[in-house]
């Protein structure tokens, strides 16, 4: 307070020991002053670097990511040949079967012939390069459908084809006339066509939801990758992180915090927990690759293998938000227990773990989110690959079958080749970061809601 | 305490549930990820095509599929391991440690090395003795070996630009980087005669001349790519003055980024490979476990399906992807048919 001075000069009658008015300011008030202003622009600085950083992320995810949802589509008439599809003419399931998704080129390349000339589009392409326009899903989706539908062999039926990588980046602007001089996949001519199919309205972008529920699909075909499988595959995980890392977590934090004697036993599983919760997280997937797979023989790639490491990723953070949340229960409401006759046991799962309960759901909803968008530890358990294209059929196949995950797709997308597949990287990010936003906003709602404070 | 119930429930039945589904019933495939795409196209068509589950193919390079192949005979062991080269007596005899000893060679075609640069950039007509002189550690200057001078292309080739050398090339770890150093850094040397010098330096060793005549420069100029084709391109569209080593079928799905290099004056691409006008080239296998054919469902399947001639024939989609066809397929199909195993039939 040495700094106050008199208001008017008049003072000075008063002895001070550093004189001067309240209303003019000293050197060194100023420079104090100065001080707190420099600070106040370092810290508005810094929160406007980050908020920066955090709109060109937002803003290039979404710019790239966007493209994914949606995707280009051929209406076609497909007449079901039964020349082609069921020699014989008897519907024989297993005579069906026998024609491959490459028997099904030829009717392909018919429709695509036919919508040609129905639309009196003129053109020199030949029928091979007509059918490149389409994906290479197309056969499949066909041979699916009379597989399922073998009674409609010799009718014409109206399919909604995807068409090629290629064309659909067309479309969103990612292929240029200029930039496919070189490419074998794609011709001018072919591009020609495609905007005479788009303004006779056969070919249109519409919203893909296989790219949300769909399974992967190989490099020949990236229009038709999803995510969906591979979110299953997380799911999966998700859900054995929460059935083993919770009540584990949760027990062992209970023990520790209200039970356990102070010892240096305690001080070190104490300071081993802190610790553990900094690991990278490649260790536990090394951890797991060993004890899971090599000893115990689960079997590789399987998203048990995936919760159980991921569990173990887990495990410090939950215990460590649960003991926090304990801690802050105040000792009064034990005592207040114990001291009407209840149980140790009773006061902690009747009155202290209530009130803890939010506390404890924040830390597990923030360690899932954690757990969720980890890749590391997937690599070495074989969770990254050509592996989420099978939907599981149960409960035991979505633990056991082999299967990827979001952030694994999304970073063997980023690896392949065709630039169709690095959008459907971008794509995946906003469907990962969407649950991410999601589960966090829920921690922080969770609290704010029910957390009571002393 | 209902919600630890439920959970401690769920887990006994996801228990019982997985002694029950413990039979695998999908072909487990890992390795090469040059072979990788291939993989995926094929194991994508044959689930489509078959009763089968589609097979799982995971990457991760030919030696660490490999050595997972060589683990053992099991449910819990791959079935198939890709590999884009030949897999290496070593291997074969860890594999026989374990158990393996009957494995199918399959080789499914060839796959081309291409040379590429910025779409943008200068365009680069290189023979084997450019990289040589460009790469080396040490090089032949007026008949003495000292450490490589050359700074700029230029230095190298008078014919190319004066733009700085920066070339990404594969790293140890890939099956690419042997064919690199083989076909084309250890061809340069020999032609340059550098190999005769080191030959010499090293006292007629013909192993410790080759093993100098692939060690490159460590100034920077040359730059090892751990990670996949996309991580090279990246470093290109940064620095476009840089040079990478890229798949034949990764350059072709990206013509509107890259722009190829001629090599000794032919162009890459599937025919020029196949004739073999194309020095830098290289086959690709997967080995198959002939002890889980009938165990697990639909490997023999796999297998054939893979080398049939609708599939890695000239007109199939691995070559429509890039794969140059074996010309062979036949015998190969052949092969598959009789499960031949390595070294005679046993």
């Amino acid at each position: 307070m040495t700094d106050f001075s008199h208001s008017t000069p008049s003072a000075a009658t008063e002895p001070r020991k550093h004189g001067g008015s309240l209303l003019a300011q000293t050197a060194r008030t100023r420079k104090r002053n100065a001080a707190e202003k420099r600070f106040r622009a370092y810290g508005i600085a810094a929160i406007a670097a980050g908020l920066a950083m955090l709109l060109v992320l937002v803003v290039t995810i979404v710019s790239k990511g966007t493209g994914a949802f949606q995707q280009t589509f051929v209406t076609l008439n497909v007449e079901l040949l039964e020349s082609k599809l069921d020699k014989n003419g008897n519907r024989d399931l297993d005579d069906i079967k026998k024609v491959t998704t490459f028997g099904y080129a030829p009717i392909i390349k018919g429709a695509m012939e036919a919508a040609v000339e129905e639309l009196g589009i003129e053109t020199d392409l030949k029928s091979k390069e007509l059918a490149g326009i389409l994906s290479k899903n197309a056969a499949a989706q066909l041979r699916e459908y009379v597989i399922a539908n073998p009674d409609q062999i010799g009718e014409t039926v109206e399919f909604r084809f995807l068409a090629s990588s290629r064309v659909d980046g067309y479309l969103k602007g990612r292929v240029h006339r200029d930039s496919i001089a070189n490419d074998k996949n794609i011709s001018p001519e072919q591009l020609d066509l495609v905007d005479e199919l788009a303004a006779a309205g056969v070919l249109k972008k519409t919203f893909n939801m296989d790219f949300i529920t769909g399974a992967d699909a190989s490099d020949a075909r990236p229009e038709a990758a999803g995510m969906g499988v591979s979110m299953l595959g997380s799911l999966f995980m998700m859900f054995v992180v929460l059935a083993l890392a919770l009540p584990i977590g949760v027990a062992a934090s209970i023990y520790l915090e209200e039970f356990a004697p102070q010892n240096w036993l305690t001080d070190m599983i104490e300071v081993n927990i802190a610790n553990l919760a900094a690991v990278p997280s490649i260790v536990f997937g090394i951890l797991g690759l060993a004890v899971f797979i090599n000893y115990m023989h689960l079997p590789t790639s399987a998203p048990l293998v995936g919760g159980l490491v991921l569990t173990l990723m887990t495990l410090p953070t939950i215990i460590i938000s649960t003991r926090a949340s304990l801690k802050a229960v105040p000792p009064s409401i034990r005592d207040a227990a114990l001291g009407v006759g209840a149980s140790k046991m009773q006061a902690v799962f009747h009155h202290v773990l209530p009130l803890a309960a939010p506390g404890i759901l924040t830390g597990t909803i923030i360690g899932l989110a954690q757990a969720l968008g980890e890749t590391a530890p997937l690599l070495l358990i074989g969770m990254v690959g050509f592996i989420a294209s099978n939907a599981p059929e149960s409960l035991a196949d979505g633990l056991l079958a082999p299967n990827s995950a979001m952030p694994a797709q999304i970073y063997e997308w980023a690896k392949r080749a065709d630039p169709a597949f690095y959008e459907r990287a971008w794509g995946g990010i906003i469907i990962l970061l969407i649950f991410l936003v999601t589960m966090n906003t829920l921690a922080v709602i969770l609290r704010r809601r029910f957390e009571r404070r002393w | 305490m209902s919600f630890v119930k439920l959970t401690a429930s769920t887990l006994a039945i996801a228990a019982v549930s997985a002694t029950a589904a413990a039979a695998r019933d999908q072909v487990q495939v890992a390795g090469s990820s040059t072979v990788l795409p291939y993989a995926s196209i094929v194991a994508e068509a044959f689930g489509e095509n078959f009763d089968f589950p589609t097979p799982v193919v995971e990457s991760g390079g030919s030696s660490a599929g490999l050595k997972r192949f060589c683990e053992g005979v099991g449910e819990n062991t791959i079935d198939v391991a890709n590999a884009s080269r030949k897999i290496k007596d070593k291997e074969i005899a860890a594999c026989a440690e374990n158990g393996v000893t009957d494995i199918i060679e399959v080789r499914i075609g060839y796959d081309g090395i291409v040379f590429a640069s910025d779409i943008n950039a200068n365009a680069f007509e290189y023979t084997p003795t450019d990289w040589f002189l460009a790469l080396s550690d040490k090089v032949l200057v007026d008949g003495q070996l000292v450490d490589n001078p050359n700074q700029t292309w230029a230095d190298v080739n008078p014919n190319f630009p004066a733009v700085d050398i920066q070339a990404f090339v594969p790293g140890t770890k890939h099956g690419t980087r042997e064919v690199f150093e083989d076909k084309v850094i250890l061809a340069g040397c020999e032609a340059t005669g550098a190999f005769d010098a080191f030959k010499e330096a090293n006292g007629g060793d013909k192993k410790a001349a080759e093993k100098a005549c692939i060690a490159l420069r460590t100034d920077g100029k040359s730059v090892d790519i751990d990670g996949d084709y996309t991580e090279t391109l990246a470093r290109i569209e940064s620095n476009k003055d840089g040079v990478g080593v890229f798949g034949l079928a990764f350059y072709e799905n990206n013509t509107d980024k890259l722009q190829v290099a001629t090599m000794s004056g032919v162009v890459p691409s599937t025919e020029s490979i196949a004739t073999g006008e194309y020095p830098v080239s290289r086959p690709l296998f997967f080995y198959v476990k002939k002890a889980h054919i009938g165990v697990i469902p639909g490997l023999k399947e796999y297998a054939e399906f893979f080398v049939s001639d609708e599939v890695a024939g000239p007109d199939g989609p691995l070559a429509e992807y890039g794969l140059v066809a074996d010309p062979e397929l036949a015998e190969t199909q052949e092969a598959v048919a009789e499960e031949a195993v390595m070294g005679g039939n046993s």
